[in-house]
């Protein structure tokens, strides 16, 4: 039961997916969260609905759209092509993209809901202390919210890692820039190599097992923040 | 009473079947099974996959009578587990490869057009778990381009993605099955190349009787039907090349010749 190489490689460009698309994933999921969590426009159903699709979606018609959106005739494909990024699909930044529409909702709707359980009022009494916007956002609702962003980060991480049908779509199995370990656990059961397939499986199995304990018990000593 | 006893012996007579086919097959399985239905008034159901999650399915006990698998290897490997009816292993149809191009703008596939190499992105089954991505590698080195093309491949793990991976214009060029080209709704747009199967192994793909059909006659006389003269003409029409013996099998080779339209 050793991992073989490829194996090796498929785990490494993994983590290095889960990583980056976790950063992105907060960076422009916290100002998104943000806005559903405070707005009272009407746009906040069919926002808030759009990013949640891919929670319904199967995953591999969700790749299939993707791979023709992202084509060279397709409106993404159009739009990379004349940023001078070239085509999406097969590439390693294609996962990154279409893994950020895909964890979507595991990043935005934990931090949405913390900042919606904050509530008005701590920020009106920072307002009257005389804090910034900016200042608000980071002395106050972010370290109140820091659970939900925990929250989000470990899901948006975990769920990457566990992505399969939408990388399976528009990857191209390409060793080091899109054959990821799922996609190499896939290619292991079909081919019929199972004891390959088990140490993998086995790994996998016990990363996300591992991973929601930590974020079970991490939710389990944070009390409930009561703010009248 | 008597009649009730009739009704009983009708029905045992006009058997239900389960098979599994592999995807590749769909479309000419769909019409062969139309075929023997009325001509024989058993009821065949058909499931359609991968053969790698067929084989996953029957060693774990699925309730299939017959195995059509998309190459000889996943039946081999049932044999070895003693799940078949060796006797009954044939094989029912030999698969032709095809490179399409669906793109405007792109050089009529055609070997040369791979030598020159003016493309980003071939497409191929993966070699691994598709007999068509066997064949595909295969071409591939014969045309003697397999360190040029080495980082323009990108592999589907059928051969139905590797069709979409060419349909949608994000690979240039892909090896796909001339019987899907032939399948597809509306006749295959762009313009193809049919291999030659000089370039690559014969892609056999081979149907076995599995131990749970081993009592249901209509199973062995299915098996039987799809050898038969007017079973393989269906097969051929659907783009695989029949297997009764190489003199038509040449036959069949001029006229996919013929059939050779480009553009």
């Amino acid at each position: 039961m050793m991992l073989s190489d490829a194996d090796l490689s498929a785990i490494w460009l993994t983590l290095k997916l889960a990583t980056t698309v976790t950063i992105i994933l907060l960076l422009i999921g916290t100002p998104i969260a943000w806005w559903l969590a405070r707005t009272s426009s009407w746009l906040k159903g069919p926002i808030g609905a759009t990013v949640a699709l891919p929670l319904v979606l199967p995953p591999t018609v969700l790749g299939f759209y993707l791979l023709i959106a992202m084509s060279p005739e397709g409106i993404i494909g159009q739009l990379t092509q004349s940023l001078g990024i070239g085509a999406l699909p097969f590439t390693y930044n294609g996962l990154v993209f279409a893994s950020v529409i895909y964890s979507m909702p595991f990043v935005v709707q934990p931090i949405q809901n913390a900042i919606e359980a904050i509530g008005q009022r701590p920020l009106e009494v920072a307002a009257t202390l005389r804090a910034g916007p900016l200042d608000r956002f980071f002395t106050v609702v972010v370290p109140l919210a820091k659970p939900g962003f925990i929250t989000a980060t470990i899901m948006g991480f975990a769920h990457t890692v566990g992505e399969f049908g939408v990388v399976l779509m528009i990857g191209g199995n390409i060793p080091d820039e899109t054959r990821v370990v799922s996609v190499q656990l896939y290619d292991h059961v079909e081919s019929l190599a199972y004891s390959q397939a088990h140490t993998l499986a086995a790994l996998l199995i016990t990363f996300s097992f591992v991973t929601l304990v930590a974020l079970y018990c991490f939710q389990r000593k944070q009390t409930p923040i009561a703010i009248k | 009473m008597i009649s009730l006893l009739l009704a009983v012996a009708g029905q045992a007579y006009a058997e239900r079947i389960h098979v599994a086919v592999a995807s590749n097959f769909t479309t000419a399985m769909k019409q062969l099974v139309r075929d023997f239905e009325t001509s024989t008034g058993h009821q065949v159901s058909v499931s359609y996959g991968s053969s790698g999650k067929f084989y996953a399915q029957i060693i774990h006990g699925a309730p299939y009578h017959v195995f059509f698998s998309a190459d000889q290897n996943k039946v081999a490997a049932l044999n070895d587990k003693e799940l078949t009816v060796k006797a009954s292993q044939i094989t029912y149809a030999v698969g032709r490869l095809a490179l399409w191009s669906n793109k405007n703008g792109i050089e009529i596939p055609s070997a040369e057009a791979l030598v020159e190499g003016k493309f980003n992105r071939i497409a191929i089954a993966n070699p691994n778990l598709a007999p068509y991505g066997i064949a595909a590698i295969e071409v591939i080195d014969a045309l003697k381009i397999t360190s040029a093309v080495a980082n323009k491949l990108v592999r589907g793990e059928n051969i139905a993605q590797t069709y979409q991976f060419v349909s949608t214009g994000n690979a240039e060029y892909g090896f796909v099955a001339y019987a899907q080209l032939l399948a597809s709704i509306s006749k295959p747009s762009g313009a193809y190349w049919l291999v030659p199967e000089h370039l690559h192994r014969p892609i056999m793909q081979d149907a076995i009787l599995l131990k749970r059909g081993e009592q249901n006659m209509a199973a062995r006389e299915f098996l039987e039907y799809v050898q038969s003269e007017q079973a393989q003409q269906i097969i051929e029409s659907f783009g695989y090349q029949s297997v009764d013996g190489p003199h038509s099998i040449r036959e069949v080779q001029e006229n996919l010749v013929m059939l050779e339209v480009q553009e």
